[in-house]
């Protein structure tokens, strides 16, 4: 046992989820989704560089159901990833650092993901 | 007297191996992202289920390809550059973290070259 008591930082098995810690650990989760939508984003522009038939292949599977349901998991944590990205951003010039303001624009960042999601959507089935 | 050489103290990193460039780099891509990526799905949705030689005429076209070549660069840096922080944060055992980053980092050079030849050939008529 340790005689002296050290401040320890947070120990996820242990450490409350907060608002502010979920949104945090959210940035990062989207960030790797995003990664790995990268390469179907190759995928569409080596399709589209090769033949009408390489092309169509690729279309067919994005406009399949397990094919637009990726696109809109895409879309959640590109927006979000975007928003969130844009407070942190803000922080980096050492504002809405505190602890009432993190929580407000946090509220911010969820809102603009749920609604610039709703939109697109509703654009690409109204371009469609 | 200190020991560590000159030139080391006017490089002022002390035991690290870099200074703020991973930092920095990360918040340059960053903001490059925001237009970029919002021209992009504004861009996606209007091309929507239109046909092989429209999109290749719409990929091709000088300002489209110049922009899709820019965000393919800096998605894939900005991704390199994030996803090495969390290898580097969760994989503690040194042999397998730098096998680790040298396959994550050497794939993001493959599919962010990719990308980019696929809209030069798309570009140049291939």
């Amino acid at each position: 046992m340790a005689s002296v008591e050290r401040p320890l930082s947070p120990h996820l098995q242990v450490y409350r989820p907060q608002w502010t810690s979920v949104l945090s650990i959210s940035h990062r989760a989207t960030g790797i989704v995003l990664s790995v939508g990268g390469i179907p984003l190759v995928w569409w522009l080596v399709a589209a560089a090769g033949s009408k038939e390489s092309y169509d292949a690729f279309a067919a599977v994005a406009g399949s159901i397990i094919g637009q349901l990726a696109l809109f998991v895409w879309t959640v944590c590109l927006f979000y990833h975007l928003a969130n990205g844009i407070r942190h951003l803000v922080w980096d010039t050492g504002n809405w650092l505190e602890l009432e303001s993190a929580r407000k624009s946090g509220y911010a960042v969820v809102g603009l993901t749920v609604f610039l999601t709703v939109i697109s959507w509703i654009a690409a089935y109204v371009a469609m | 007297m200190s020991l560590r050489s000159s030139l080391a103290i006017a490089r002022g990193l002390g035991s690290s191996k870099s200074g703020t460039e991973h930092w920095w780099a990360e918040r340059l891509t960053a903001v490059a992202l925001i237009p970029l990526t919002i021209w992009f799905v504004i861009s996606l949705i209007a091309h929507l289920g239109a046909p092989y030689e429209e999109v290749r005429a719409w990929i091709g076209s000088p300002v489209t390809a110049v922009l899709m070549i820019s965000l393919i660069v800096a998605t894939f840096h900005h991704a390199q550059l994030g996803l090495q922080v969390v290898i580097e944060d969760y994989v503690h055992n040194e042999p397998v973290k730098i096998g680790a980053l040298l396959v994550m980092k050497g794939l993001a050079f493959f599919l962010g070259l990719l990308g980019v030849f696929s809209v030069a050939r798309i570009a140049f008529g291939g």
